[in-house]
């Protein structure tokens, strides 16, 4: 069985105990998009500004466990001055080493001719790495996806919104 | 220890509670969301697909013959058990929920128009919630909420202006989240008072409670199988058989009819109306060998047991905490069944059952599909631990055992 430690590593605690990026935007001109993991409850708001093809700012709000938020704030301070590009491969990338079929991963590099192991080859993930042990928990994977989620919901409504 | 029933004698009856992780017994908080299953259950089923596995209320040959009245058999337990008045008047359903919304289909679709209201409360289980979101969205119903007081009892200051007019009054007889035992007979004679039917979703209490029916006045009750030692896959809609014989059918197909042409159908009898297509035999036999075990036990005294426990609880984590656990719901026993929702310190329910597993303490993290009740206790989730025949106060130390570590390893 693996430990607690697996799990819980110190930098998801402190992204925890400390959350970056917190807070809201005025929505619009920021999109706004709502996560719900209904399975336990767990809720995640992030605000987007994309400005010129890059992600210019991003808050999140919500709340639930300590894999759910810290995941949304690790998150948000790696996108944060990304090109929509570059954030969408860390999106691929993350949700590549989150998966644990290979079903899975092909359906996470969808669309794209890279395959799921290239994008984690290719992406240095830094110290989101440390979610890494989640997978070791199966039922705790929705929990650190669940902003990843709701922030590619937001890159879609701001490429629609641009696009209108 | 409380007096007609040791948990610890009984523990010896549920196989699964045999069963060790990392050489550590499983402490199993979780009945409120399914009980596990004594070998009586298992047997009773097992035997059946061994001995009489046929289809039921088909074919003459002996096999289908015993599987016919093994089926039966245990409609007429289920019926002795919760004191309906006759067979006619125990529909099997795959669980509580198809019950409730085989009553929304059902009843609400010949009974309810436009304007029409429904009276809710703020405790009830998405269950007896969202059937009737249904209706609203398709006909125009309005639906009326009884609201709860700050000790999370039903507040009934208002429920003479509230059903006024009404149709029907559907509400829980136990909470799943605050464990609150709501006055079933007050409530239904309310409900006939202003001319409403009572409709009671009965899931957590026909477990916990010796049940009368009758006693309860309730005009239709629903509950299911797996969490009163029976397997998953059934549960039971009773109701007064003058209202289901009136009720036309849910679900169309074998069983259900007496007759079918090529211009239409007349449907069959009570209770097999409302069972279309082959039911679930074994899960129906298992239901009757849980309800002659709990028999057997007595529900009487399944109700002193845990009442005893529950308070057990309820001090010991209030001793050890203090204002750093929050109870939802009352504290009092005499109102209150084994499910016991808390929140501690500042932990996300989540993380502690993530700790609480580490010692095989097995608690449900989450909304409890009660996602209204959530918003109104100001909670995303809650962590709960649920008591039931085989758990006793040692359970109570080793969860809070599992907190002291939740504590120690989130505070670092």
């Amino acid at each position: 069985m693996p430990g607690l430690e697996d799990l819980y590593r110190e930098i998801i605690l402190d992204h925890y105990r400390n959350p970056r990026n917190r807070g809201e935007l005025v929505s619009p001109p920021a999109t706004r998009s709502e996560g719900f993991n209904p399975l336990c409850g767990d809720e995640i708001v992030v605000y987007l500004d994309v400005e010129d093809g890059t992600v210019a700012d991003i808050k999140i709000t919500g709340q639930g466990c300590s894999i759910s938020q810290s995941s949304a704030s690790m998150m948000s301070a790696a996108m944060k001055g990304k090109s929509v590009d570059e954030a969408r491969q860390i999106v691929r990338a993350f949700k590549a080493m989150m998966s644990i079929h290979e079903h899975v991963l092909d359906d996470v590099a969808e669309g794209d001719d890279a395959s799921a192991g290239e994008v984690l080859a290719q992406v240095k993930l830094g110290d989101l790495e440390a979610l890494r042990g989640v997978v070791k928990f199966p039922v705790r994977i929705k929990c650190a996806t669940l902003a990843w989620n709701t922030f590619t919901q937001g890159l879609d409504e701001a490429a629609a919104a641009a696009g209108a | 220890m409380s007096p007609g029933l040791d948990a610890h004698k009984v523990r010896k009856d549920f196989p699964l509670l045999d069963r060790q992780i990392n050489g550590e017994r499983i402490v199993y908080l979780d009945s409120a969301a399914t009980s596990q299953k004594p070998r009586a259950v298992l047997d009773a089923m097992q035997s059946y697909y061994e001995t009489c596995n046929a289809n039921v209320h088909r074919s003459v040959y002996t096999i289908a013959g015993e599987a016919t009245e093994a089926y039966e058999t245990a409609r007429l337990k289920v019926r002795k058990f919760i004191n309906a008045n006759n067979e006619r008047e125990v529909v099997f359903t795959k669980n509580a929920t198809e019950g409730l919304n085989l009553v929304a289909h059902s009843w609400g679709r010949t009974n309810l128009g436009q304007g029409d209201v429904v009276v809710l409360t703020h405790m009830e289980h998405h269950a007896n919630i969202v059937p009737w979101h249904m209706l609203a969205a398709e006909r125009g119903i309005v639906l009326r909420w009884v609201p709860l007081t700050p000790d999370g009892l039903l507040d009934l200051t208002d429920l003479p202006q509230l059903l006024d007019g009404a149709k029907a009054f559907a509400f829980t007889a136990m909470s799943n989240v605050l464990g609150t035992i709501n006055p079933v007979r007050l409530l239904t004679d309310a409900a006939h008072d202003a001319g409403a039917i009572a409709i009671v979703d009965a899931c957590q209490y026909v477990p916990h409670l010796p049940t009368d029916v009758r006693a309860m006045g309730a005009d239709l009750l629903s509950f299911s199988a797996h969490k009163m030692c029976g397997p998953t896959g059934i549960g039971v809609l009773w109701g007064r058989e003058e209202l289901l014989d009136a009720m036309p059918p849910f679900l169309g197909g074998g069983d259900m009819i007496a007759d079918v042409r090529l211009d239409g159908y007349t449907p069959n009898v009570l209770p097999v109306k409302f069972e279309a297509g082959t039911p679930p035999i074994a899960e129906a036999i298992g239901l009757g060998a849980a309800c002659d075990y709990l028999t057997a036990l007595g529900m009487v005294n399944v109700r002193a047991h845990e009442m005893a426990v529950t308070g057990t609880a309820i001090d010991r984590l209030t001793e050890t905490y203090g204002d750093d656990i929050t109870i939802h719901g009352p504290r009092n026993v005499e109102v209150r069944g084994g499910a016991l929702s808390f929140a501690f310190r500042d932990l996300h329910p989540h993380d502690i059952s993530q700790v609480l597993d580490q010692h095989n303490v097995c608690v449900r993290a989450g909304h409890h599909c009660a996602k209204p009740l959530m918003r109104l206790l100001g909670v995303g989730a809650t962590a709960r631990a649920s008591f039931y025949v085989y758990n006793d106060t040692d359970d109570v130390d080793a969860l809070i055992t599992g907190l002291d570590h939740a504590d120690e390893f989130f505070s670092l």
